[in-house]
């Protein structure tokens, strides 16, 4: 073979062609260019995890422990503290706060201090440095969007429970947290000491317990940790080290920016569909020169070979382009993310990442191009003295099979590179290749089902429009998949948000109360109920809540559990703290599943449970099953007498375990309390008076959490916009190629026309009539989809009743043909506006 | 085989298949051409002629009988060896000229050349464009010359490799009266200088008479 003169040739052959080469290509620059940014964000993000690990956690070492450690367990964490530099502690807890000035309060995440936490990093705050004076002042710091909520400055007062704190800080970033996770509940760092008399560390406060430790540098952390794993889950504590955190954040992330680079993928292959359909027409219009070609002694080899090396060429150039273009995107990636990382991200280019680009740029407009392109083989030198329209299915062609396997190979290659197994790998494979056939069967559909049914009485100009989509080499099932998908991607993700959020308002509008109070001490009980009734707010519901903990199951202690790893229950049904509740009859949100209710018991009768559903198989317990709890230092034993199905859904109150009366009613408890308020300023105004009356009970309110709901939302749901985006882009770009490659055909339609005497007036309104017919077709291809994957979602995924938005979804419809009659016109006009003498005489 | 033969058609027959219909185009084909000479076939449209050529060129296969060109029978052969018989001892000027549009006219005549891999050619390929007087032209694309010029460039390339035969399918059909007379003068003296056979198919009698030899045909069969 002689590449010498291939090479030259496809050379001489692309100097006329470049332009739209260069369009075909142009469609995958985009998908690179998102793969790229992604792939380079990736890269920057692992990075910035090893580099900032320490930062993540703070210290070396971390305990934690969901309640009041034992006195065996404080005897572990003193003994490690032996071995430290350094040691700190904190107490973590919702509370409310209250701020004086602005007269509002609001839910707040306490996290109190003691000792110089952290270790590693700092709590960023304004004025800078100030949190160096922790503890050494009266104060706290708060999160920055408290202070922006309420309008708050430094040196303002705010209350905590009993105490009146000056604000010493405006904490805009702590260690290992992101911004995002503030959202619901924002954080005050606090020192210990001055929690004293606050009345918030009080029978019932839901406290989170944590010891922060600073090793030597010679101490292996990591090798100790695993020595002593099974004494730390013996003493229901949990342990974290600079390795395992950076680990785990890794992990959470990483499957984050796959997710996005699969998207992007997803957004490649859109644009090789269009690529591979692109050449298919360039295809057909170079067979005579290919017939030429082979008159003149070129084997069929050889002028396949000529635009393999064009298309390898043209992917080259896309994949430097895309690379270059996602190297820059990707310095926006953390406007976009940075509130949901917990690192400081940063930005660089990863040479990597842009040699992985450049590469798939070459391999996907190869293997994309090389289906049509098989077609070049079987032209036959008769073609140059006799045109023949005769077109042979691919499919007949063994080779194009190999192709397809090549491509299915690529495709599941690359998804594994991304994925953590082949499972998931197979499922993304065929999940692609499904919703491309889906795509594929309802653009095709459309397009059947309009020409068939069109109206055949509507004015010449809209059957020309619509005609026009049938024109011989169109693209318009292409245009309508890739168009479709982005508008898929971008509807599903507005739908989900939108079945999220009713969701919510729906179980607010269910449920009859809106308002929630809880952390209330048995003394409070009638103060709170005085102060409704004095509102003229009825309690709705008051139950009494009893911690505890899981003692045995079935004999079977965590003791046993740790020592022997074959037995079937699991630790972590010891682990963490038991809010049980006593009553003698079910709910309305409850239903019995198995066994019997037990409502009432004998004071001297065993105590009888009923368990939450997903709870009971989760710690492998049945109906008859012994179990013995920890009431506070009492071990109660009771038997599982049935499972209940709860329906978590609801605004209610929901227990995993459920004790019938008359065994731990006398036992030290709290109470939550619900009621309704009518509105949001009246509500805000009760909250008020509550945090003033009561200050250590919280409260959260249905509205609060609908418009926090709403932000993280939109928040997570622009990261998905943005790569919707690409898709829709792609399809932007499918679509100028496909008016430029139709570009003569539309001429000549024009000129013909015009010849006959159409006004320029109507050739507008027939071109426009086309996009509108595209715009409309592609729109409904993508929101059929996305109507469906968003029911599947709400079925099987929410559990939730599926009701669309009709107006987003018109709304979305609109924006998708308004945007593909703009690109679309403003691409035909210099056809459009093409003099018919003139054009007659190019021909 | 006589040694002056370039080309031996012998009992070809050429069927086509449409659909379960068998289309008979040519009909037990019989004729030799002696090496060096002019003929010309000629018949109405649809006579079978431009088959006939494919056939004889080794574009195409025939469903029955014997070509021989130049002493290779074609009948059986691959069509990369096909295309290797054209590339060494077969010119071909088109009615429609058929450049390479993306290729300049000296890039066009270069192509042959450049596919029986000699180099540096540059120069003959510049001669040949000099004598259909293109010398001028060289750079040219396709698009950017007239119907005339273009077939000369086509003359030039098919002239490039030094065919054994040439063939011509009514090479002045796209062209007015006068182009045409002048096409026609210097394909026969390119073929007369460099002694190539001529085949021309045409159904312009006037042109047809210039040849040695006038093989009609009508209906897939010869008169």
């Amino acid at each position: 073979m002689n590449w010498k003169w291939i090479f030259l040739m496809a050379w001489r052959d692309s100097r006329k062609n470049r332009s739209r080469l260069f369009l075909f290509i142009s469609s995958i620059i985009l998908g690179i260019a998102a793969l790229v940014a992604m792939n380079s964000f990736n890269m920057n993000l692992k990075k910035d995890i090893d580099a900032q690990a320490a930062e993540l956690i703070g210290a070396d070492f971390e305990l934690e422990s969901r309640r009041q450690p034992s006195e065996e367990a404080m005897k572990f964490i003193d003994s490690i503290k032996g071995l430290s530099e350094d040691f700190a502690k904190e107490e973590r807890f919702m509370s409310m706060i209250r701020f004086p000035k602005a007269d509002g309060s609001r839910l707040v995440q306490v996290r109190a201090l003691e000792g110089n936490y952290p270790f590693y990093g700092e709590v960023e705050t304004s004025p800078k440095n100030s949190f160096q004076q922790f503890a050494k002042e009266k104060g706290v710091y708060l999160e920055n969007s408290l202070l922006l909520q309420f309008n708050a400055a430094i040196q303002d007062s705010v209350q905590l429970g009993n105490n009146t704190y000056a604000i010493l800080g405006n904490v805009l970033s702590q260690p290992g947290q992101a911004a995002i996770s503030g959202t619901m509940a924002p954080s005050v760092f606090v020192p210990i000491e001055q929690l004293e008399n606050s009345g918030l560390q009080t029978t019932g406060s839901r406290i989170e317990y944590h010891y922060y430790f600073k090793l030597p540098k010679s101490f292996q952390v990591d090798k100790k940790v695993k020595e002593l794993e099974n004494r730390i889950t013996e003493l229901q504590l949990r342990s974290s080290t600079i390795e395992t955190t950076k680990e785990n954040t890794g992990r959470s992330f990483e499957d984050m920016a796959s997710f996005m680079e699969l998207v992007g993928f997803v957004a490649l292959l859109l644009g090789c569909i269009g690529v591979s359909s692109a050449v298919q027409i360039y295809v057909r219009e170079k067979m005579i020169s290919v017939a030429v070609l082979r008159c003149l002694g070129t084997s069929a080899k050889q002028a396949f070979y000529i635009f393999l090396v064009q298309f390898a060429g043209i992917g080259l150039l896309g994949g430097i382009i895309g690379a270059v273009l996602g190297s820059l995107i990707q310095y926006l990636i953390p406007l976009v993310m940075q509130d949901v990382l917990p690192v400081s991200l940063s930005t660089g280019v990863s040479w990597l990442a842009i040699l992985e680009g450049i590469g798939l740029g070459v391999i996907i407009a190869v293997l994309f191009a090389l289906l049509p392109l098989l077609a070049v083989r079987n032209i036959s030198p008769l073609n140059s003295i006799r045109v023949s329209d005769k077109e042979e299915s691919l499919f007949k062609d063994r080779a194009s099979w190999w192709i397809y396997l090549l491509i299915i190979g690529f495709i599941t290659g690359f998804a594994r590179l991304q994925m953590d197994n082949w499972i998931q790998t197979l499922v993304f494979v065929a999940g692609v290749g499904i919703t491309f056939l889906l795509l594929y069967g309802v653009a095709k559909g459309f397009t059947y089902l309009v020409r068939k049914y069109f109206p055949k009485k509507w004015p010449y100009l809209w059957r020309q429009g619509l005609s026009n989509l049938y024109r011989p080499n169109n693209q318009t099932v292409i245009l309508m998949i890739s168009i479709g998908l982005g508008t898929a991607l971008i509807a599903t993700m507005f739908l989900v948000q939108d079945l999220l959020i009713n969701r919510v308002k729906l179980s607010s509008e269910q449920s009859q109360a809106n308002m929630l109070m809880f952390d209330i001490q048995p003394s409070q009980g009638e103060g709170i109920r005085n102060l409704a009734k004095a509102e003229g707010y009825p309690i709705l519901e008051s139950v009494p809540i009893v911690t505890m903990q899981l003692q045995s199951v079935n004999g079977t202690t965590l003791k046993d559990v740790v020592s022997d790893t074959s037995n079937e229950v699991s630790s972590r049904a010891f682990r963490g703290e038991i809010r049980a509740t006593y009553r003698d009859s079910l709910t309305s949100s409850e239903s019995l599943t198995s066994g019997k209710w037990v409502g009432k018991v004998g004071k001297n009768d065993t105590a009888s449970v009923s368990l939450d559903k997903g709870y009971a198989e989760n710690i492998k317990v049945k109906v008859g099953d012994k179990l013995e709890f920890n009431v506070q230092g009492l071990i109660v034993p009771a038997k599982v007498s049935s499972i209940r199905q709860v329906d978590w859904n609801r605004f209610q109150s929901n227990f995993r375990v459920v004790f019938a009366s008359g065994t731990i009613d006398q036992a030290p408890q709290f109470y939550l309390m619900m009621t309704k308020v009518p509105t949001e300023v009246e509500s805000s105004k009760f909250q008020q008076k509550i945090v003033n009356s009561f200050p250590n009970v919280s409260v959260i309110d249905m509205n609060a959490v609908l418009k926090v709901l709403q932000e993280i939302l939109d928040k997570i749901g622009f990261i998905i916009q943005f790569m919707g985006a690409f898709s829709i882009l792609t399809g932007i770009i499918v679509l100028i190629s496909s008016v430029r490659i139709s570009k003569f055909q539309r001429i000549r339609e024009n000129v013909l026309l015009r010849t006959l005497g159409a006004s320029r007036r109507q050739i507008y309104l027939i071109t426009i009539s086309e996009y509108l017919f595209l715009g409309l077709l592609s729109a409904l291809t993508g929101i059929i989809i996305s109507l469906i994957a968003s029911y599947l979602l709400a079925i099987f995924v929410f559990e939730s009743v599926f009701v669309p938005s009709i107006g987003m979804i018109l709304l979305l419809m609109f924006l998708i043909v308004g945007l593909t009659i703009t690109i679309g016109l403003i691409n035909s006009l210099a056809v459009i506006n093409r003099s018919p003498l003139e054009a007659l005489r190019k021909e | 085989m006589s040694s002056t033969m370039i080309l031996q058609v012998q009992h070809v027959f050429k069927n086509y298949q449409i659909g379960e219909n068998k289309i008979p185009v040519l009909n037990d084909i019989n004729f030799e051409i002696e090496s060096g000479s002019t003929v010309s076939i000629v018949g109405p449209s649809g006579s079978g002629k431009t088959t006939l050529l494919g056939l004889c060129a080794g574009l195409d296969q025939s469903s029955e009988g014997d070509i021989i060109l130049n002493g290779i029978k074609l009948t059986g052969l691959s069509e990369d060896k096909l295309a290797q018989v054209r590339n060494e001892h077969v010119g071909f000027v088109f009615q429609n000229f058929q450049l390479l549009p993306t290729l300049t006219a000296l890039e066009n005549v270069l192509v042959p050349m450049e596919l029986r891999g000699m180099k540096n050619r540059q120069k003959d390929a510049l001669d040949l464009l000099e004598k259909v007087g293109l010398a001028g032209r060289a750079d040219h694309y396709p698009s950017q010359l007239s119907g005339g010029e273009q077939q000369r460039v086509s003359l030039a390339r098919a002239f490039a490799n030094k065919p054994k035969i040439l063939f011509a399918d009514e090479p002045t059909g796209n062209l007015d009266a006068e182009t045409s007379l002048i096409i026609e003068d210097m394909l026969f003296q390119l073929n007369k200088e460099s002694g190539t056979t001529l085949v021309i198919v045409t159904h312009d009698l006037d042109l047809a008479a210039k040849t040695q030899k006038i093989i009609p045909i009508k209906g897939g069969k010869i008169q």
